[in-house]
């Protein structure tokens, strides 16, 4: 029972990053019709938004400390952050040691700005072209943005640790009645799963209570019509490009604790992330999230002893074969609609 | 290109006689004219330095490289000579390889055999490499030495700790200074025993792969037989980035150990989210819970930042190390490029050193007389102390540290302290060990392309 | 000629022709010089042109014609080259049934995989071949390579061992490598003439020899009956079926021929180097041909043959300039602008080479959206229209008709 409770509780915090990155991808494939491989890139550079942050904020000057010597045998140059000078060295300390948090403030303009740019740049001039193009060129775009992280930050991931007072872990089972240890689940990760539903709920709110929220669902129903009515609806769509690029890059600064950040964490999440996005049917909002939280689960369930000796292998195919299965039996994904990128 | 009936030491005879027979002036050369393999002509000799540029293991390949690039500088008497001055061999005097000035060329492996193997051919067929050195996995490294051994070319390991490869994959052309995950186990048991007591009970998550499988398998003999118990082993996909589902039943299973064999990114991301879980602050049994790392890298605890601290694991070396040959060559890749050296810079650096050195020694650049002249060679002044490569599998053998994650690092590079420094005879096992690939394991012929 | 009308058999003629020739055309630069970094004729990078050109021109074949974006080809192209290895480990180095083999396998998979993922089409047929390749690359990479039912031999890859059956390979007789009859494919014969080495190589002209082949039988499926059926499911898929045709088993017939030219591909690569990894079914190899496509001119025939051999090209040739180099080239320039120099360049090649890359595909796609074809026709057409202009002014000064 305990068992299953752990893996259900996993699979909803695995599951709370798909669903973010795949309601990203559907509201820009839902709103734009545009097929985004670089997605996974704007994930990534949200991360990277975290590390930024924390780099700026621990900038530091040098002192020289002569009790000590470096590798060469020469005195250690130990490095003391601005921060700390400016603000005393406990204040200086705590900044740093919210760097994460911080960078969720830092990440929302910076994350619109660059989807401002790459839309008004690049994407609008790919709405005519056929899929393949757009895969070809976002793809291209993605290599570029990782290769330009990976010039500046390097190959090796670089630790982003959450703030000291979420480092732990807490003790689920024992709040409802198990044995000690039963339930463990560190806290970072739970602030994520809140954090992600805090997310899609705002989502789904501004698209639901919002009158720009209603143009774009009526955009995103009949995008012929609605420019008919005489309404500007390209940039409401760079708008939600904007916005999608936000909620892809939010996702990635409160990963950064979880793994620290490196250039291709991107990657590994694009192909997951379309499986969710198509599982869930092409341009349904709520069929992404719950196709995210619905293979998370499933992952998590596979990976279980029990289940990798029963059928050995299932934890490394579980997600393409799930998305088999779903594309089999409901064509168009869980909550897809017809004529959707069937073409 | 026939297969060649002849012997070792009847080739190297011919060999000489051959040399001879190539000054002559040739118009049209072909391949088979050449005693052996892209054998240097001119006054300058090419090695290839093959490493992972792009991927997840990009900055390794580039700290294998710098090693690479430095070693060069010193082969050819510029620099302060590092660990020439060090080398228990005097047969190389920094004039480059037997008088030729040593140039490089290098290749991207993308951690990928394909890649490794496409990029080593290049070196071999374009620019006329005579020997291929680095590469920071081991399917690359069994997949180039393949390669090696059937075009006539001298292959020196980098970072590759598999057993395998000079195990049951060992080949006549292939050598190895890096340790293996063998040794791992048998330096890392009696420190296990001393620091966590014999009666552990051990929980292992395992890459899905072959390396993976040779290093729990070695871990779980060694600790095995101090006395511990191993609760379960569980296998996890070589493309996870998140390994909480994997982790989350460990503090539920009984165990009070637990044993990552992972490396690279795959053990950045599950020591972290191990950490993540407070596994470190519990108890289980009565005991503190503790966290093993077997195979240990200076960029991986980079990565992993705080989570490693007072984490136990293996290195091959460590720029800590106290002996002439190490800190010379701190010193010199220190004052060159500002940061103490990988212990995969050292293995690449030591490798390059090694191999021209047993040219010299040899008189040649004939594979076969190389390879002669590395086997059963005893040295020191690398870096890692007394060490040999051993005859019958090609494999290093010499000191192995277990170092820990420090408490309380004073810069970037001291995130590792040694705690223990086992000797070499601790960690050797017989050729034949089935580990290895058993009786049947064999080097196969040395091959000169001839 | 061959039943090809006149202007296929110009292209086929020039492509035979570069096929035959490229040890010369690929090797531009004398060995010594500087450019000879430049040079890419080299056996085992000539052997991957011919290869990978097979490759996506089978991929072209189903992508180009159908319409329908397999994201999963790569799995072919593995599971060939596993059964071609398999056949050197168990009977013979031969290569001629090794390739048989491969191509036989690559169909079998393409037939089980195209049945199931074409009862779906656009993105969702391109996601469920990528499940499945991924799914094969995932179980080729572990669990197929357990001590108990070792098939792959997983991370390692699969090669061929002395201990290994080789029921009718005798070491005797033949090359102890991967042969034609006795023709081993690493035999190599080199010619220097001046300061330039050709390398011809036996392997490199097998797979000429093959590439030749198939691209003709492509041109030939392009120009038929067939290949206008494959056209309609991609122009009007509807209005195919209200005539009373069955798309199905056209497209599925076309994703098994391409299949069979992905299974080819990977016997050949095994054939010239006996050894075959997992990486080579992961998506981004499936990922690689589609670029390789749509880069050289998705749906023509030449495009595929271009695109293969622009990303080999810099795959295999730009990652290998380092800064030293970069240093050598620009040498004879003052310091301080050799460093400039060397530091503007120095991010786009060697471990930069994926940057380069990145912005060419952008650049490639955004100006030139037909790819390098239609690249090459802006080109010609600019040539033309230089020349028709001058032929009107010719004919205006020259009113007397020719004949």
């Amino acid at each position: 029972m305990d068992a299953i409770l752990l893996q259900i509780l996993n699979g909803l915090d695995k599951g709370s990053a798909y669903a973010l990155i795949a309601l990203g991808l559907t509201l820009i494939f839902g709103t734009l019709g545009v097929v985004n491989f670089a997605h996974g890139a704007l994930f990534m550079i949200g991360a990277f938004c975290a590390v930024t942050l924390q780099k700026l904020l621990s900038l530091s000057y040098v002192v020289i400390d002569e009790t000590k010597t470096d590798f060469m045998g020469n005195p250690l140059k130990v490095e003391m952050p601005y921060v700390a000078k400016w603000f005393g060295p406990e204040i200086g300390a705590t900044i740093i040691d919210w760097s994460v948090p911080l960078a969720i403030l830092f990440s929302i303009p910076v994350m619109i700005a660059i989807g401002f740019a790459i839309e008004r740049g690049l994407i609008k001039y790919f709405y005519r072209r056929p899929h393949a193009d757009q895969i070809l060129v976002t793809f291209g775009l993605a290599i570029v943005l990782q290769e330009i992280v990976k010039y500046y930050f390097g190959a090796n991931p670089i630790p982003t640790p959450a703030p000291d007072m979420f480092a732990g872990s807490i003790d689920i089972g024992m709040l409802v009645g198990f044995d000690p240890n039963a339930i463990v689940y560190p806290s970072w990760r739970l602030i994520y799963f809140a954090f992600a539903a805090l997310i899609i709920g705002g989502v789904f709110a501004f698209l639901q209570f919002t009158t720009f929220g209603m143009v774009v669902r009526a955009g995103m129903a009949d995008r012929e019509t609605v420019g008919l009515l005489g309404i500007n609806i390209d940039r409401r769509f760079t708008i939600m490009f904007g916005i999608a690029a936000a909620v892809a890059g939010l996702a990635g600064v409160m990963y950064a604790p979880i793994n620290s950040p490196n250039y291709h964490m991107g990657m590994d999440f694009l192909v997951l992330s379309f499986v969710v996005v198509v599982v869930g049917g092409m341009g349904s909002l709520p069929g992404a999230v719950l196709a995210g939280f619905l293979l998370g689960i499933l992952e998590s369930f596979a990976s279980t002893t029990w289940a990798t000796t029963t059928i050995p292998g299932i934890n490394q195919v579980v997600i393409y074969l799930v998305a088999i299965i779903v594309l089999l039996a409901r064509p168009r994904g869980l909550m897809g609609r017809k004529g959707v990128m069937e073409d | 290109m026939s297969k060649s009936l002849l012997t070792r030491r009847g080739l190297l005879k011919t060999g000489a006689v051959a040399g001879t027979g190539l000054a002559l002036p040739t118009i049209f050369t072909t391949g088979s004219a050449s005693a052996f393999t892209n054998e240097p002509t001119g006054g300058t000799v090419t090695l290839g330095f093959n490493v992972p540029q792009t991927g997840p293991y990009a900055d390794e390949g580039n700290d294998e490289l710098l090693a690479q690039k430095l070693a060069v500088e010193h082969l050819n008497g510029e620099g302060d000579g590092g660990c020439l001055n060090t080398f228990s061999s005097k047969a190389l005097e920094g004039n480059g390889i037997l008088g030729h000035k040593v140039t490089f060329v290098t290749g991207d492996t993308q951690t990928k055999s394909d890649a490794a193997r496409a990029s080593a051919k290049s070196m071999i067929e374009k620019d006329g490499a005579i020997m291929i050195n680095g590469g920071s996995s081991s399917g690359v490294a069994v997949a180039v030495q393949g390669l090696c051994q059937d075009a006539g070319i001298m292959f020196m390991a980098g970072l590759t700790h598999s057993n395998d490869t000079t195990g049951k994959d060992r080949s006549a052309n292939g050598f190895r200074h890096f340790f293996n995950a063998y040794m791992s186990g048998a330096a890392l048991a009696p420190v296990l025993a001393k620091e966590m007591g014999k009666d552990r009970r051990a929980y292992h998550l395992t890459a899905d792969y072959t390396w993976g499988w040779t290093q729990e398998e070695s871990i779980v003999a060694s600790t095995e037989a101090i006395g511990w118990e191993t609760v379960n082993t569980v296998k996890t996909p070589l493309a996870s980035t998140d390994f909480s589902s994997y982790i989350a039943p460990v503090l539920n299973s009984g165990a009070d150990v637990l044993v990552l064999n992972h490396y690279g990114g795959n053990m950045v991301n599950s020591l972290t989210n191990a950490v993540q879980f407070g596994l470190l602050d519990k108890q289980v049994n009565g005991k503190d819970f503790k966290i093993v790392v077997p195979l240990y890298s200076e960029l991986m605890a980079a990565g992993a930042g705080a989570a490693i601290k007072g984490v136990l694991g293996s290195m091959n070396y460590n720029w800590q190390l106290d002996n002439e040959g190490s800190k010379a060559f701190v010193k010199s890749f220190g004052e060159k490029y500002g940061k103490p050296p990988s212990n995969s810079a050292q293995t690449c650096y030591a490798q390059v050193l090694l191999y021209a050195d047993a040219v010299a020694r040899a008189g040649s650049f004939n594979p076969c007389a190389v390879g002669e002249a590395l086997e059963g060679f005893e040295f020191d002044g690398l870096g890692n102390g007394p060490t040999l490569y051993r005859a019958e599998d090609h494999q290093c053998f010499k000191d192995v540290l277990v170092v820990r994650g420090a408490q309380n690092p004073t810069s970037a590079y001291d995130t590792l302290e040694i705690v223990e420094i086992t000797p070499a005879a601790q960690v050797t096992y017989p050729p034949n060990h089935p580990m290895f690939g058993g009786d049947e394991a064999s080097l196969g012929e040395c091959n000169d392309g001839a | 000629m061959l039943g090809l009308n006149g202007r296929d058999t110009t292209v086929f003629v020039i492509v035979t022709v570069l096929a035959i020739m490229a040890p010369f055309l690929l090797n531009p630069f004398p060995t010594e010089s500087g450019l000879a970094q430049f040079n890419a004729g080299y056996p085992d990078l000539m052997q991957r042109f011919a290869i990978f050109a097979i490759f996506a021109i089978g991929f072209n074949i189903l992508f180009g014609l159908t319409g329908y974006l397999s994201f999963g080809h790569a799995a072919f192209l593995g599971v060939g080259s596993y059964a071609a290895v398999w056949i050197f480990k168990l009977f013979t180095y031969n290569v001629v049934p090794a390739i048989l083999f491969s191509v036989v396998i690559g169909a079998i998979f393409a037939l089980a995989i195209g049945f199931i993922s074409l009862r779906r089409s656009g993105i969702y047929f391109a996601i469920l071949t990528l499940a499945f390749a991924q799914m094969s690359y995932a179980l080729a990479y572990s669990v197929l390579s357990n001590p108990k039912f070792n098939l792959t031999n997983g991370e390692t890859g699969l090669q061929v061992y002395p201990g290994d059956l080789q029921m009718f390979h005798n070491p005797e007789r033949v090359p102890d490598l991967p042969h034609l009859f006795g023709l081993s494919m690493r035999a190599n014969y080199e010619l220097s003439v001046g300061g330039w080495d050709f390398n011809f190589n036996a392997g490199y002209y097998l797979c000429a020899a093959i590439l030749l082949l198939m691209f003709y039988l492509s041109m030939r499926i392009f120009r038929s009956p067939f290949g206008m059926m494959l056209r309609a499911i991609k122009s009007n898929q509807t209005r195919m079926t209200y005539t009373g045709l069955n798309a199905r088993p056209y497209a599925l017939a076309a994703f098994v021929i391409s299949g069979m030219y992905a299974g080819l591909a990977g016997g050949l690569m095994a054939a010239v180097d006996p050894l075959t990894g997992a990486e080579r079914m992961q998506w981004t190899a499936s990922g690689e041909v589609v670029l390789m496509t749509i880069l050289g001119g998705a749906g023509t025939l030449i495009g595929p043959i271009l695109g293969a051999g622009f990303i080999k090209y810099f795959e295999n040739i730009f990652s290998k300039i380092n800064d030293s180099v970069l240093h050598a080239w620009f040498a004879a320039l003052p310091d301080g602008l050799e460093d400039f120099l060397v530091a503007i360049i120095y991010p786009f090649i060697g471990k930069g080479w994926h940057l380069t890359l990145g912005i060419l595909f952008m650049l490639v796609v955004i100006f030139l959206p037909g790819g390098l074809v239609e690249g090459g026709q802006r080109i010609g057409r600019l040539f033309r229209s230089r020349k028709t202009r001058k032929g009107e002014t010719d004919e205006a000064t020259q009113s007397t008709p020719a004949e």
